[in-house]
């Protein structure tokens, strides 16, 4: 199994100013590792929608805390990571409420609990964790349908 | 990473114009404007989404919770112009049974 060759980490305010800005730093570096525009929209919102989730989290507590977003950068895939260092959410519960619409009366929608839901959508392998924080961690990978073993390592840019 | 939103009103129809992104930042404006006019009775609010480039959840419960609004305030709620990024995550989430969602998108010539 390859090696991570590169990681980045951020550690930003929960705070719904900086949801933006982490996804615009994922849109970037997805977009140099080569995904495709769709796939780079999906990885946006899948980030989006963890790091939301912390927000929210952090909001309904009053414990205005951090949350800290690495990528691990492999050759043929991007983890993400989002980890809740406030107190733990109950998982359970919103497992609960995940799924689509499906078949429900307006009444019975929820306004919340489709984050996690587009998360295992949009991602590839999305697992979540609870026992220190929140730590969900989401894997898209490159182009997967093609058998291509000669992919360049991510290289560094000539200097300018 | 701003939403802009333009408001126009013909009688009892409201049209809302967004331009923009809807996200845990800007979502709670969006809900701000379009809440209160799904509160009055017999009012078409008509939002047009053509501008729209990004939006997750946070943005689709506010529209489930103006569509809850307006179904108990004798209201409707009517969406146009998706683009087909904004389309996806309803057409994934379900969202597309529930809502009055107008097919067509403009802008976007293909």
């Amino acid at each position: 199994m390859r090696t991570a060759s590169d990681y980045i980490e951020m550690n930003v305010p929960a705070k719904p100013d900086y949801v933006g800005v982490v996804r615009l730093t994922i849109s970037g570096l997805a977009n140099r590792m080569g995904f495709a525009f769709d796939e780079i929209e999906d990885i946006k919102i899948a980030v989006s929608e963890a790091v939301t989730n912390v927000v929210n989290h952090a909001y309904a507590d009053e414990d205005k805390g951090q949350v800290r977003i690495g990528c691990n950068i492999f050759d043929d895939r991007i983890e993400i990571t989002v980890v809740d260092q406030g107190k733990s959410f109950d998982v359970d519960t919103i497992s609960k409420n995940l799924g689509p619409v499906d078949g429900k009366s307006v009444d019975q929608l929820n306004e919340g609990g489709l984050g996690l839901f587009l998360i295992d959508t949009l991602m590839d392998k999305v697992e979540i964790s609870s026992e220190a924080g929140v730590v969900v961690m989401m894997t898209k990978y490159l182009h997967r349908d093609e058998v291509e073993e000669h992919v360049d390592r991510i290289s560094p840019a000539p200097s300018q | 990473m701003n939403l802009q939103i333009n408001q126009n009103q013909i009688n009892e129809t409201h049209e809302l114009h967004l331009t923009g992104e809807v996200d845990a930042y800007t979502a709670p404006k969006l809900k701000e404007v379009m809440l209160p006019l799904t509160e009055k009775d017999g009012s078409v609010v008509v939002v047009d989404l053509s501008g729209i480039d990004y939006m997750d959840s946070t943005g689709l419960g506010i529209f489930v919770g103006a569509l809850k609004s307006s179904k108990a305030n004798n209201s409707s709620l009517k969406l146009r112009g998706m683009t087909d990024r904004v389309k996806r995550i309803f057409e994934i989430t379900g969202l597309t049974e529930v809502m009055d969602i107008e097919s067509g998108v403009k802008g976007e010539a293909l």
